[in-house]
């Protein structure tokens, strides 16, 4: 039992520690490394062939006036859908307002006042229900319990379908990004005779910022990009919210969306293009607003 | 009369004045499982003390009743009292966050919170309402930390880009900032190499002149170095469960050199696994 060990190589024969895909361990792990990697390519063709496209086919209708006009009718040439920009930026805040501070705070009883409770319990499996509820429903909710109470169509009503959307999608992450705050730190704020708002208020909220911004402009994106909800509810307009120094904010209420949805199925040239111009902006929109959430996030990062 | 109570009084004063912390633990329970029995001793003001003893045993639940960290696990309970200056840290009218602010606590691995050196500092003096002067006490705060010098020219960088002594001597800072009477001090160095943890070891010997410091440590020389009095605890493992207890309390040269206990004297000994 006490001799040396027999099963490694003689100590004569010269050490072989090269490379060598006559093994069959190496010969798989190779194997499946390069089917990750091509996989991994597969995966990222339909974002790309989706960005050409838009690129390609709406990036030569791109400019100024685009932002600048309203949509033109029928027949007409030129044009814009610089209501749908601003009716969008107005509906994705309304429902950034609604959805933020109540997911956040949601969040704060899931992840800090007893993870485990019932309560706790209950609203996060609810919160996941909520992140596959079929948008249309969103918007039909809406149209029941808003549109036909105030009697028009609007952007707040808008609004609020997309932030029925947004809610456990914000909830979610935001209970992640503060679970995921070292216990150490929560430790070290309590020795130090913080109560539980203040540790929440000055440690955990602070440090779970960034990700909880990510989360945030998950669920803005996802909501600048939703039709269904808002067909129920701000339907659609040629008009600016603002308009000769009258606002409309409480009429029907234009938005990329659903212009691109509309456009798209028509037989008008000039339309069509719009609408893949109106696709591309929409893409580049919240593509901006990613990356300005990025940055920020990354600026508050350890202070 | 008169003679049969002056001394009397004499000697309650003279208890009042030693005894900071005066530590009853009858049975403590996490849920069904008990982790300490037995546990009776005084923590004297102006002292170091040490709690030695094997893994497991208990020093660092013991520890953690003293400042009420333990009211943060779930299903923690305790029989007995603790007196912190003659009250009873667990009476119901008692708030535990106000305990924590004159019995502050260094941990075990550093932790520093995600902000600036500085924030980190000033963090204690902001839950306290401190308002005035307070570029001035967190100087002083890392001055008496043994930091300033290193750090005086990037107070606004994170934190978390020291190396881990200096995250440790910045949590020391952090928590004598607001100037506590205790600081508790759960292994302070044991995720330190040790040239770090001879710089907290002077500094717990140049604090110990304004505060009381009770210290876990698994190093017996630390406990020799720096420690006036020490305990020893030990785990019974009788009954199929572990229930750690005190087995002696004593001045740390006399625990070391002249232990009462066998249990004790194994452990100094190596005896134990």
């Amino acid at each position: 039992m006490n001799s040396p060990a027999t099963t490694t190589a003689d100590i004569n024969t010269p050490l072989n520690i090269k490379w060598s895909l006559r093994h069959r361990s190496t010969l798989v792990s190779v194997g499946l490394s390069g089917l990750t990697y091509f996989i991994a390519v597969v995966a990222c063709i339909p974002l790309f062939s989706v960005l050409t496209m838009l690129i390609w086919r709406g990036g030569q209708h791109l400019s100024l006036r685009l932002f600048t006009e309203t949509p033109p009718s029928a027949f007409a040439e030129g044009g814009g859908f610089g209501n749908a920009i601003v009716g969008t930026i107005v509906m994705v805040g309304i429902a950034a307002l609604i959805s933020v501070p109540c997911g956040i705070m949601g969040a704060i009883v899931l992840a800090e006042c007893g993870p485990e409770s019932r309560t706790a319990t209950i609203v996060r499996f609810c919160a996941k229900l909520l992140t596959g509820f079929p948008s249309i429903l969103a918007g039909v909710f809406t149209y029941a319990s808003v549109v036909l109470v105030t009697g028009t169509y609007s952007a707040p009503a808008g609004g609020i379908a997309l932030s029925i959307l947004m809610l456990p999608i914000v909830m979610l992450t935001a209970e992640e990004a503060m679970k995921s705050v070292p216990r150490k730190m929560r430790e070290a704020a309590y020795g130090m005779g913080a109560t539980q708002t203040q540790v929440i208020w000055h440690v955990i909220l602070p440090t779970a910022l960034p990700s909880m911004l990510t989360g945030v402009m998950l669920a803005v994106a996802r909501a600048a990009g939703e039709t269904a909800p808002l067909l129920f509810t701000a339907l659609n307009s040629n008009y600016w919210i603002i308009q000769d120094g009258q606002q409309a904010l409480m009429e029907p209420t234009a938005s990329l969306a659903v212009l691109i949805y509309n456009f798209s199925g028509v037989p008008f040239k000039n339309q069509l293009e719009l609408a893949w111009a109106a696709a591309l902006v929409l893409v580049l929109l919240v593509l901006t607003v990613n990356l300005c959430g990025r940055a920020l996030a990354d600026s508050q990062k350890h202070y | 009369m008169l003679t049969l109570q002056k001394p009397h009084r004499h000697v309650e004063t003279v208890i009042h004045s030693e005894v900071l912390i005066d530590c009853r633990i009858e049975n403590l329970y996490y849920g069904d499982f008990r982790a300490i029995r037995d546990c009776d001793l005084s923590i004297e003001r102006g002292k170091i003390t040490a709690f030695i003893g094997p893994s497991g045993c208990g020093k660092s639940t013991v520890l953690r009743c003293m400042n009420r960290m333990n009211d943060l696990v779930q299903g923690f309970r305790i029989d007995g009292q603790i007196h912190f200056q003659g009250q009873d840290i667990y009476h119901p009218s008692v708030d535990p966050v106000a305990v924590r602010r004159h019995i502050g606590m260094v941990f075990q691995q550093p932790n520093p919170f995600a902000m600036s050196i500085y924030k980190n500092v000033a963090f204690g003096l902001k839950l306290n309402r401190v308002k005035d002067d307070i570029p001035g006490r967190v100087e002083d705060a890392l001055r008496r930390a043994g930091l300033w010098d290193e750090v005086k020219d990037k107070l606004k960088s994170s934190a978390l880009a020291l190396s881990g002594g200096q995250q440790q001597r910045l949590c020391i800072a952090r928590a004598i900032a607001t100037e506590p009477q205790v600081l508790l001090m759960d292994e302070p160095c044991s995720a330190l190499d040790p040239i770090a943890t001879r710089r907290i070891e002077e500094l717990m010997l140049q604090l110990k002149e304004r505060y009381t410091i009770v210290i876990v440590t698994h190093n017996l020389h630390q406990a020799q170095r720096i420690a006036d009095k020490t305990a020893f605890m030990y785990v019974d493992t009788s009954n199929s469960s572990r229930t750690g207890f005190l087995v002696e309390y004593a001045d740390t040269h006399r625990l070391f050199n002249h232990p009462q206990q066998e249990y004790t004297l194994q452990y100094l000994r190596g005896e134990f696994s």
